[in-house]
């Protein structure tokens, strides 16, 4: 029963991905990438990770995806043509190195023998969020606080960034 | 844990059948009459003017960033809130702090008048001056 | 409820399917329901009478005729929209909408799931909504349609910080995500010796928590005053301007069933789910799910209500509301309710 479900998941996602990577549109791509994400979402739940899948959804599929199609309306990209059609040797290296992960993705993807690896049953009870809870808040506290810091570095920069780019404009 | 979620794999799948269904009637039953007028973009009756998709303003984008930061707040708070009575003051006092930090940041943009939706957001003199040093 | 299944149907997965699809018949029967209240309520409020002749009785089947109608209307597709996005978007809000009610506790006998993280899982699915509603302007490629969008998303993503900093409050003191245990956490009539254990009566602050949740959870629902996605006299129609027949149905059948999710999970936190108000008088599975949608109900009407009573805000004062008021005013009441559960 898991294995299926982990194969649906599994190849949803990476049917999502070859989607997003070859669909022309910014917006038809990024729709494909919350599929990918929502996807990566059931294997988490495969995992037993439940608060963690839920986080994915919460997360990617909505807020980041947000600011995903804010991003694309703001710069208005229009389709990729143009950006394929110059070659140069930014490309041919990204092909490299393209062809070197495939060629490691396949070799893992062959020396695979028999079916899904056992989950060990314990992990039900890690994934849950009174477990999170307890070791975000009695172990890792500081580092949480240092997320705070982070997460407000993150808005003054994004403010930062994007009030030049009014003033800039106001200006000219 | 994962028999949880089969209900709602199957309420999705029943939903979208559900709504093909509604969708399919209406192909059948409904008249298949296009037109050219009834394609088109609707523009208050006028012919389409230029490109629907133009370029938004920067606020969308700084909403869509706030919410992102108030969203991973929110979801260290979730824990924490669970596993409140089992904590104790010193865990209590450094969430305040936590949250207190983010503050800063809601208190920076709403200084800023990034939130002001009124027109562009237009800042004083002075600050204009000096976001225009760092560019 | 699954055991009452079991004893009458066959075969294991029939019963996992019945079982399943009940939140679904609720909700369209509901939909159908509440969208012919709407029109009563607002008839009764400008001194008219709203639909009198379909069906007989007060036009009860008034909504059961559009329906049909709407079946009947033609599925128009615009020329330049992106076809297959166009006609996605329904079907993901619609999904996104009704999965969210399989963690709602209808009674004490009937949830969907016993989701672990419950509440947690319903603000996250419900965020694809706005996914779903950008997804629909963008496809449309009308300026009306996309400008609607964009502020729709906006302004849902806005209010979902509020709504959930509220959830949260309650959370504080509940101790559990799973909205079953937060009901039955409120059984009992002893507060105060009469009045029910229902978690508004808990503190002062909770009734505030209980303010800014159901003004969050109107802007999230895009009521009025906040019903800017459907400002037709700037937006023509938002978000929905190019849709027409059974696609704009699914719309509509999807905002009424957030409506209700919202007053579902109102009335699960703040004032006793399927708990009885009067103790053990009346209580039990049947009359539990009674109590839960009466519940419910009452809170949409409270939103149908104000409807006709309140103007509406400009996008500006939209966002203003939000993050000066809202946001710091729940993150406030936050600390004090963690503190009042500190202290007492």
């Amino acid at each position: 029963m898991e294995t299926y479900i982990f194969i649906l998941f599994a190849t949803l996602a990476v049917a999502a991905a070859v989607g997003m990577i070859t669909s022309r549109n910014t917006v038809n791509s990024a729709l494909f990438l919350v599929l990918n994400l929502i996807s990566v979402a059931g294997i988490f739940l495969l995992l037993k990770a439940q608060f963690l899948a839920v986080i994915q959804v919460l997360v990617y599929g909505g807020a980041i995806m947000v600011l995903f199609l804010f991003v694309i309306m703001l710069l208005n990209l229009s389709d990729e043509e143009q950006m394929l059609s110059k070659f140069s040797v930014r490309y041919a290296v990204g092909f490299f190195l393209g062809v070197i992960v495939l060629s490691q993705l396949l070799y893992v993807i062959a020396s695979v023998t028999g079916t899904l690896p056992r989950i060990h049953p314990e992990m039900e009870a890690v994934g849950t969020v009174e477990t999170i809870g307890d070791a975000l808040f009695n172990i890792y506290m500081l580092p949480v606080l240092v997320t705070a810091i982070l997460l407000t570095a993150a808005v003054v920069g994004a403010l930062l960034l994007a009030q030049r780019n009014i003033s800039g404009k106001v200006n000219k | 844990m994962l028999e949880q979620y089969i209900p709602v794999l199957l309420l999705v799948a029943l939903a979208v059948v559900t709504a093909m269904a509604f969708i399919v009637l209406s192909r059948l039953l409904g008249p298949q009459r296009p037109a050219s007028n009834k394609l088109g973009a609707y523009e208050s009756g006028m012919d389409p003017v230029g490109q629907a998709r133009d370029r938004y303003s920067v606020s969308f984008y700084i909403i869509a960033m706030e919410f992102i930061v108030f969203d991973l707040e929110v979801i260290f708070i979730y824990p924490f809130a669970v596993r409140f009575q089992e904590f104790g003051a010193g865990t209590f006092w450094a969430m305040m702090l936590f949250i207190f930090i983010l503050f800063l940041g809601l208190v920076y943009t709403l200084k800023k008048g990034s939130f002001d939706w009124t027109a562009v957001p237009l800042q004083d003199e002075q600050s204009q001056e000096s976001s225009y040093k760092i560019s | 409820m699954q055991q009452f299944l079991e004893s009458f149907l066959p075969a294991g997965p029939l019963v996992v399917f019945v079982f399943s699809i009940i939140p679904l018949m609720i909700i369209l029967v509901y939909a159908l329901f509440a969208i012919w209240l709407e029109r009563k309520v607002a008839g009764h409020i400008q001194d008219r009478l709203g639909p009198m002749h379909t069906g007989g009785w007060h036009g009860w089947s008034q909504t059961i005729a559009d329906l049909v109608k709407m079946i009947q209307k033609e599925d128009i597709v615009p020329a330049k929209a992106d076809r297959f996005l166009f006609k996605m978007a329904p079907f993901i809000a619609f999904a996104a909408s009704y999965a969210a009610f399989v963690a709602i506790p209808f009674s004490s006998g009937y949830i969907g799931s016993m989701i672990d993280v419950g509440i947690f899982y319903i603000v996250a699915i419900t965020s694809l909504l706005s996914v779903s509603i950008i997804m629909a302007g963008w496809a449309s490629n009308n300026k009306w349609s996309l400008l609607g969008a964009m502020r729709t998303a906006a302004q849902t993503v806005s209010y979902e910080v509020p709504t959930v900093v509220t959830i949260l409050s309650v959370i504080i003191v509940t101790g559990t995500l799973n909205l079953m245990e937060v009901t039955e956490m409120q059984t009992g009539n002893a507060f105060l010796g009469f009045l029910p254990n229902w978690l508004i009566f808990h503190s002062p602050f909770m009734v505030i928590a209980f303010v800014l949740f159901f003004i969050a959870s109107l802007a999230e629902a895009h009521r009025v005053p906040f019903d800017l996605p459907e400002s037709e006299s700037e937006l023509v129609g938002g978000y929905q301007t190019e849709y027409s027949g059974m696609r704009w149905g699914l719309f509509m059948l999807t905002e009424y069933a957030d409506m209700l999710l919202l007053s579902l999970v109102g009335a699960t936190l703040f004032f006793g789910g399927w708990n009885s108000p009067f103790g053990s008088f009346m209580d039990g599975p049947v009359w539990g799910a009674f109590w839960m949608l009466l519940k419910g109900m009452i809170l949409v009407f409270v939103m149908m209500w104000l409807r006709w009573t309140l103007p509406r805000l400009r996008v500006d004062q939209l966002m203003n509301v939000c993050w000066k008021y809202l946001i710091p005013l729940s993150f406030v009441n936050l600390v004090l309710i963690a503190l009042w559960e500190m202290i007492f």
